[in-house]
């Protein structure tokens, strides 16, 4: 018997419109957990050389974590993956919801996705039961309006959906997949689109089995308790009415104006009552006693739901308030764009119309109100009409594509990617390290365990300390954080070791299930969070009945983490593409930080590219990487690792990173 | 005559509609307990719908052959919400509290077990307080309990007839 996962993918092909249930082997369940794990090895093992993003050829995984549907609370990030036509490489995204579990239920691991419908199609999967249906009629429609629709003609009230909405079906980049109110951004949007997969509706009615029953539920209840009390996990922005944070340290508008001293308290009184007076609810996710969705009606528009930041990108980057986010928010959840770096492209135009780069003739009718024209732009952009069309690439794409100078514009892509707008004095070098290297996209993704700044005095750190020793790996984290006084002065040890650790609970959460906001991204803000390294392998075991001890699982992150990492050097990513933002930072100083990126390309195994080496490869157990890499001339078995004394070699031609 | 009467209240306020009722619910009466969860199993369901929020945990209270003339909507604070959002009813006009295997009738017990939960356990699982439990002592009449088997071989009469299972059961007890 199988515990905690199924044992099942179901592999779809839309071209032939054929549908199969596959059994899979528990021996790569220990490997790769699951969840993004498995789809890693999927990707690599199926993606050919060289292929276009869109094509059919592409696979869109949805994968669940591999204790979704057992009674592991905040346990149900549905992970999608798939080549990015953004950046070319493995898209990485996530959402929260109910969508995983149902698919556990419905007898399945993960959804295979492969080909391209001849039109546009829903799947819709009871149990063993699977359809290809027809969704023409669907077209155009919103992402929740869709799952609306698809409820009512399939007339059963408890399917799970997750949809396109028209930026997805016009294979707009930044767009997202929906469900509920939550979001799948960064890469598998425009790839569904592509294959005119307008949605996945769900219902499934099986058991999900445990190993060891009576230890877990009652290990869960605790864990549950432990969450609903704390303070420490969950979205604390759902409740803190206080956003100086982002508004006072982010830069608004294209990643580029701080206003320092923005926030005060009166606008604070003002939004607060603009929230509450429209709030009906604060939601959760599956089986998660938290509450970190605002569901706001906004007189006149539909209601919506939002997470953490998602609620200032808007206004941002229009330098409004946030009424205007308010208003623009349910429209474009409804569309299923990706509310982080669309708004930001969308300011990307704004700046290259006021610098003259764009017309009036790229922007006909273009508004004078800065809110009115991230709203004109939004439109065009969905439907890639105009200039939309090659803002819908991302600012990367759209600055090359428009020339005459806007590439300069293009500041704060990474892998070509929009970055989170902050701008930064000094360089604080684990950051460094996670912007450069990171596989994630998104700095959020890859942050979360260490804190972001030391704290003032030895007495507060070693109160913090105190509570913190639950979670950290390995005393030595307890010593860099009292050691540390100034944030950009930190050892290059301790950068190479918190880039490792924040990165491995970010890998573990997204095979196993876990939500980051009572595991990877959250420790760094009261490191206090519920999920770590020190009870997972615990919760792992009791619910799979595989033995996984702390240093098993570690090796485990190890592996996913540099299987991901074979994904995209396949793909064609070498070290020139992990570079940050060049004014992420104000003061660089380019050898050291070549230095730093040496360093920790040796710490990690890898060479001087940035490529695992056969060795590092093998002893993980990823033999089937190295072998493929040595027939296509990637490695030739000969390579050291990297270390800065190393003499550079070569100035080899390097290949760019993606398509 | 006096009885302990247990109620689990329903503050549809609080809920977040997380479902972690309905794990639970259906973790426990899991064979083995706990060895495996089912929502669709579960004898709490949260009847949801975002756009409306719309988020009402209901128990299963009794199997019933026959559904209701009942298809009214009710409109509480803008949002509408029809009669069976609320409705226990383990009825046919709807795929609601009955085993997804053997379609047979799933009503709450109120968690009953020996030894005795402190608590349900959906209420257990409901950190929001959106469930809470009390007891009370309350004038009631004798109530005939049925137990689970009796309604399911109720709801197997309903739908084939007594003859036909009193012969089946018939032939099963001169089988072995
Ligand atoms: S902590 Fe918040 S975002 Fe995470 S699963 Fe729970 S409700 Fe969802
Ligand atoms: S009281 Fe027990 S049986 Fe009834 S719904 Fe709650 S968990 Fe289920
Ligand atoms: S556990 Fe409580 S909060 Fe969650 S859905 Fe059930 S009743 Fe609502």
């Amino acid at each position: 018997m199988r515990y905690a996962e199924t044992g099942y993918t179901l592999e779809v092909d839309l071209t032939r419109g054929n549908v199969e249930r596959v059994e899979t082997d528990p021996k790569e369940t220990e490997l790769l957990l699951g969840g993004q794990g498995i789809a890693a090895k999927i990707l690599f093992d199926r993606i050919p050389q060289g292929m276009d993003p869109l094509s059919p050829e592409n696979l869109l995984i949805f994968s669940t974590g591999l204790l979704h549907g057992t009674p592991v609370p905040a346990c149900n990030r549905t992970v999608v993956n798939t080549i990015s036509p953004q950046t070319g490489l493995m898209a990485h995204s996530l959402m929260g919801g109910f969508f995983g579990p149902e698919l556990k239920h419905a007898g399945y691991d993960r959804i295979v996705i492969t080909g391209k419908a001849p039109d546009l199609v829903y799947l819709w999967i009871h149990n063993d039961k699977v359809e290809i249906r027809d969704a023409t009629h669907l077209r155009g429609k919103g992402a929740r309006e869709t799952a609306k629709l698809i409820e009512e003609e399939l007339n059963n009230q408890y399917i799970q959906v997750a949809a396109i909405g028209l930026a997805g079906e016009n294979r707009v980049f930044t767009a997202s997949i929906e469900h509920g109110f939550s979001s799948a951004a960064r890469g598998p949007g425009p790839v569904m689109g592509d294959k005119r997969l307008k949605a996945i509706a769900i219902r499934g009615t099986k058991d999900v089995y445990v190993a060891k029953p009576e230890e877990l539920f009652k290990m869960c209840i605790d864990l549950r308790k432990k969450m609903a009390e704390s303070k420490d996990v969950g979205d604390w922005m759902a409740s803190d009415e206080d956003d100086s944070f982002h508004h006072n340290h982010f830069a608004w508008g294209n990643a580029r104006t701080r206003q320092k001293t923005y926030w005060s308290a009166e606008l604070q009184q003002r939004w607060t009552d603009w929230k509450y007076d429209h709030m009906d609810r604060q939601a959760g996710c599956y089986n998660c006693p938290k509450q970190c969705i605002n569901v706001i009606s906004w007189p006149g528009y539909e209601r919506f739901g939002y997470k953490c930041y998602g609620k200032d990108t808007y206004h941002m980057a229009a330098f409004k308030e946030l009424d205007y986010s308010y208003e623009i928010l349910g429209t474009a959840l409804e569309y299923g764009v990706d509310s982080y770096s669309t708004p930001q492209a969308a300011a990307f135009a704004v700046e290259l119309y006021e610098a003259g780069i764009l017309t009036d003739e790229d922007l006909p009718d273009f508004p004078s109100d800065s809110g009115e024209r991230i709203r004109y732009l939004l439109e065009k952009i969905v439907r890639r009409e105009g200039i939309g069309d090659y803002l819908a690439d991302g600012v990367y794409r759209a600055a090359r594509r428009i020339g005459k100078g806007a590439e300069k514009y293009d500041h704060n892509t990474t892998k070509k990617f929009e970055q989170l707008p902050i701008k930064l004095g000094k360089l604080n070098p684990p950051y460094f390290l996670m912007i450069a290297t990171g596989e994630k996209m998104a700095i959020t993704q890859i942050e979360g365990s260490f804190p972001q700044d030391p704290l003032p005095t030895m007495k507060e750190r070693e109160e913090f300390v105190e509570k913190w020793r639950v979670v950290i790996p390995d005393e030595k984290f307890a010593k860099y954080f009292l050691e540390w006084e100034k944030r950009h002065d930190i050892s290059d040890e301790a950068s190479c070791n918190i880039t490792d650790w924040n990165e491995a609970m970010h890998y573990l959460d997204d095979s196993i299930g876990f939500c980051g906001f009572c595991s990877s991204f959250r420790g760094q803000f009261g490191g206090g969070v519920v999920y770590h390294i020190n009870n997972m392998p615990e919760i792992v075991s009791l619910a799979t009945g595989m033995d996984f001890d702390k240093d098993k699982l570690w090796k485990t992150f190890q592996r996913i983490r540099n299987l991901v990492r074979a994904v995209n050097v396949k793909r064609g990513m070498r070290r020139k593409d992990e570079r940050p933002p060049e004014d992420h930072w104000a003061v660089r100083d380019e050898e050291s930080e070549q230095r730093l990126l040496d360093i920790y390309y040796g710490f990690k195994g890898w060479t001087r590219d940035g490529i695992p080496t056969k060795e590092t490869l093998d002893s993980l157990d990823l033999g089937f990487v190295s072998e493929d890499f040595l027939k296509s001339g990637i490695l030739t078995g000969d390579e050291t690792i990297a270390s800065p004394e190393a003499p550079a070699e070569k100035d080899e031609e390097q290949k760019s990173g993606g398509r | 005559m006096k009885k302990k009467v247990r109620r689990i209240r329903v503050n549809l306020d609080k809920c977040n509609g997380c479902r972690a009722c309905e794990m639970a619910c259906s973790a426990f009466h899991a064979t083995p307990r706990y060895s495996s969860v089912n929502p669709s199993r579960s004898r709490i369901r949260v009847v949801t719908d975002i756009l409306n929020d719309e988020y009402v945990p209901i128990r299963a209270t009794d199997y019933t052959k026959a559904q209701c003339d009942g298809r009214r909507v009710y409109t509480i604070n803008g949002k509408d919400y029809s009669e069976c959002s609320f409705c226990g009813s383990i009825c046919p006009a709807r795929d609601l509290f009955k085993d997804p295997d053997s379609g047979l009738p799933l009503k709450c017990d109120m968690c009953e077990s020996d030894p005795p939960q402190d608590e349900p356990l959906c209420v257990q699982a409901c950190s929001l307080d959106a469930l809470t439990y009390e007891e009370v002592e309350e004038e009631i009449e004798e109530e005939i309990k049925r137990s689970e088997v009796e309604l399911g071989l109720q709801s197997l009469v309903d739908r084939y007839g007594l003859v036909e299972i009193r012969d089946i059961v018939t032939r099963m007890a001169h089988r072995d």
